[in-house]
């Protein structure tokens, strides 16, 4: 699929998520508008997974250890034919299968239960073992967000990562440089993101998080470094593709107003052109 | 829920808490607070104006927050913790029991919007296991304030207590039940309404639920006394052996699961001193689905209609 494409799909995705939260009424919109980029490259472009087949053992893997921005997922799960578009209207509704983080048991096509930070990296680490065990050929991606690169126990994963020599593993951070309540360089400053993953023993690569090409060519095959998991160091923007979320830390889990969403809804349109 | 309360304000306990800190905080230079990127959800934004320097944002870390805020009070200071609870006690559980617990050390750990509080963002973000797994720890007590005025007397009561302590809190609102003026004693069960049929015990948020049974079980000639057990460990074994003598029957109501928490507590005084018919109306043991935090409470059975009928038929198996 080529990157134009690509990008209406991205498109698309941003509108269903920005509809969902208005209707909902929750959500965690920054973070979902930051990361949709990455998940629509990832499903549409680079992993190979099939909706018929969800629990295929030699599917690639993704987990989105960023889990409170689940609804990037289910929406993307559903433009692949993993679940039903319809099922979006349900999302946060009473017994719906689409809560605020996503759920393996009720959601076909997601890898594991997240919500608490930093337990994506770890399962991805065991995935990628399990593969390398095995010899088998898929591969195991996990996403970070740059905040939630402050829980301990994803730099123990990246170091069990490196000892194991997981080249089939690669850790994309979503590097929007907010978290909940402010900056990260505010908070806790883990940048640069990039040098303490090479450290570390990583192959690391910067790209521009919203440009398909640079997002494609960091997810090819061709680019891993044999011998070393990869990270990726996505520069993003929490919010993006509406003006006045970008880059607004307000908006990690804000819900527009009726003329907020209309702008938003306006301007996603626009670019859809 | 229909209710006596049906039309009484409700109130945020959480901002009961801030306001509290933040005039002890006034007062006692070595008060700070700790948290984990938590400053809006632990409402600390006025704490942090006001003492900019003894907010404590150690980042999205929770086991760094622990073992922070030991070191804190090692130091003299007197943290008080704040974050999620499910975050704050299930990430940090071994900091809790080894930091705190074990080396028997001065922190205030705070959870925040405790229970199902969480509602639609699932299970992850539930907190129901919360006094099972504290109350299992020598030397922190776990205390869940049913309203505005126990949450402000419980933080002034852990200001001044030596050593460390779990207070579980919730964002939900909930009506005023205890005097402006409520002094916090550990292990003591507050009588919120006497009564000889049967006997409702609760705490946190399941309070004012309980009140509103008894009221709905007082119309249909049934007296229920209420105790308002915030104090979980150590637990009031003296109320409870008198409610089981007075009543002869006992439910216990709360936000948690019915493995190991309240009704568990209640029900270890209940065997060993006073055998009666007992209820425990909690989360029976599973994952919540998806539904906001009082529509689960209703779902699991404690809507006030449903804990009066739970009441009702506990009667029916008396001696
Ligand atoms: C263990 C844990 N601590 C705290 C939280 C609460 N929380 C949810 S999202 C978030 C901020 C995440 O920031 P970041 O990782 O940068 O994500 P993004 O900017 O992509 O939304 C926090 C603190 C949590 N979900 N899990
Ligand atoms: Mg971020």
């Amino acid at each position: 699929m080529d990157s134009s494409e690509l990008r209406r799909i991205a498109n698309r995705i941003r509108r269903r998520d920005l509809q969902a939260v208005f209707e909902a009424g929750a959500g965690h919109i920054g973070g979902e508008m930051s990361v949709t980029d990455l998940l629509t490259a990832l499903y549409f472009h680079t992993m190979s997974v099939d909706p018929d087949a969800p629990l295929d053992p030699h599917r690639d893997r993704l987990v989105l250890s960023k889990g409170h921005t689940a609804l990037a997922l289910y929406i993307t799960l559903a433009e692949k034919g993993f679940i039903a578009k319809d099922d979006i209207s349900s999302f946060l509704k009473h017994n719906s299968a689409l809560n605020g983080h996503p759920n393996r048991v009720k959601v076909p096509g997601v890898e594991t239960n997240t919500g608490p930070l930093g337990h994506g990296l770890p399962i991805g680490v065991g995935m990628a073992k399990a593969a390398q065990l095995n010899g088998d050929t898929w591969r195991t991606f996990v996403i970070t967000g740059d905040g939630e690169m402050q829980e301990g126990s994803n730099w123990e994963a990246i170091m069990a990562a490196a000892q194991f020599k997981l080249d089939n593993l690669t850790l994309i951070i979503d590097h929007n440089r907010l978290q909940q309540g402010a900056r990260l360089a505010d908070t806790n400053n883990v940048a640069p993101l990039a040098p303490k993953l090479a450290a570390f023993g990583w192959a690391v690569e910067e790209i521009d998080g919203h440009d398909m090409d640079q997002i494609c060519r960091a997810l090819s095959p061709e680019t891993i470094t044999q011998g070393q998991p990869k990270c990726i160091v996505a520069h993003t923007n929490k919010g993006q593709g509406i003006s006045f979320m970008s880059d607004n830390v307000a908006w990690h889990h804000k819900v527009p107003s009726e003329e907020q969403y209309k702008q938003a809804m306006a301007e996603l349109e626009e670019a859809a052109q | 829920m229909n209710t006596p309360y049906k039309n009484a304000k409700l109130h945020d306990c959480r901002d009961a808490f801030t306001a509290t800190l933040e005039a002890l905080a006034g007062q006692n230079s070595d008060i700070v607070a700790v948290c984990n990127d938590s400053v809006g959800s632990s409402k600390l934004g006025n704490f942090r104006e006001q003492f900019p320097e003894r907010l404590i944002n150690v980042g999205i870390a929770e086991q760094n927050m622990v073992g922070v805020g030991a070191g804190l009070a090692n130091g003299g200071k007197i943290p008080f913790v704040c974050a999620a609870a499910p975050f704050l006690t299930g990430r940090a559980l071994e900091q809790i029991k080894a930091d705190v617990a074990y080396s028997q050390t001065n922190v205030k750990l705070v959870g925040i919007s405790s229970g199902m509080a969480y509602g639609e963002l699932g299970p992850t973000h539930h907190s129901i296991e919360d006094f099972a797994w504290i109350r299992a720890l020598p030397n922190v007590p776990v205390i869940a304030p049913a309203d505005r005025a126990e949450t402000a007397a419980a933080i002034r009561w852990a200001a001044q207590y030596e050593g460390g302590c779990f207070l579980r809190l919730s964002r939900v609102g909930v009506p005023d039940l205890l005097p402006d003026d409520h002094v916090f004693e550990l292990g003591k069960a507050n009588m919120l309404r006497d009564g000889h049929d049967v006997t409702l015990i609760a705490n946190g948020v399941l309070t004012h639920r309980a009140m509103i049974a008894a009221a709905l079980l007082e119309a249909r000639g049934i007296s229920a006394r209420v105790l308002n057990m915030a104090s979980v460990r150590p637990i009031d074994e003296a109320a409870i052996i008198d409610a089981a003598h007075a009543t002869g029957a006992i439910v216990t109501c709360e936000e948690h699961t019915i493995f190991g928490g309240l009704g568990s507590a209640v029900a270890e005084v209940v065997v060993d001193h006073a055998p009666v018919p007992m209820t425990r109306l909690g989360v029976p043991g599973v994952f919540a689905h998806t539904a906001s935090a009082n529509t689960l409470l209703d779902d699991f059975g404690m809507a006030p209609d449903a804990i009066a009928q739970s009441a009702e038929a506990l009667i029916g198996r008396k001696g």
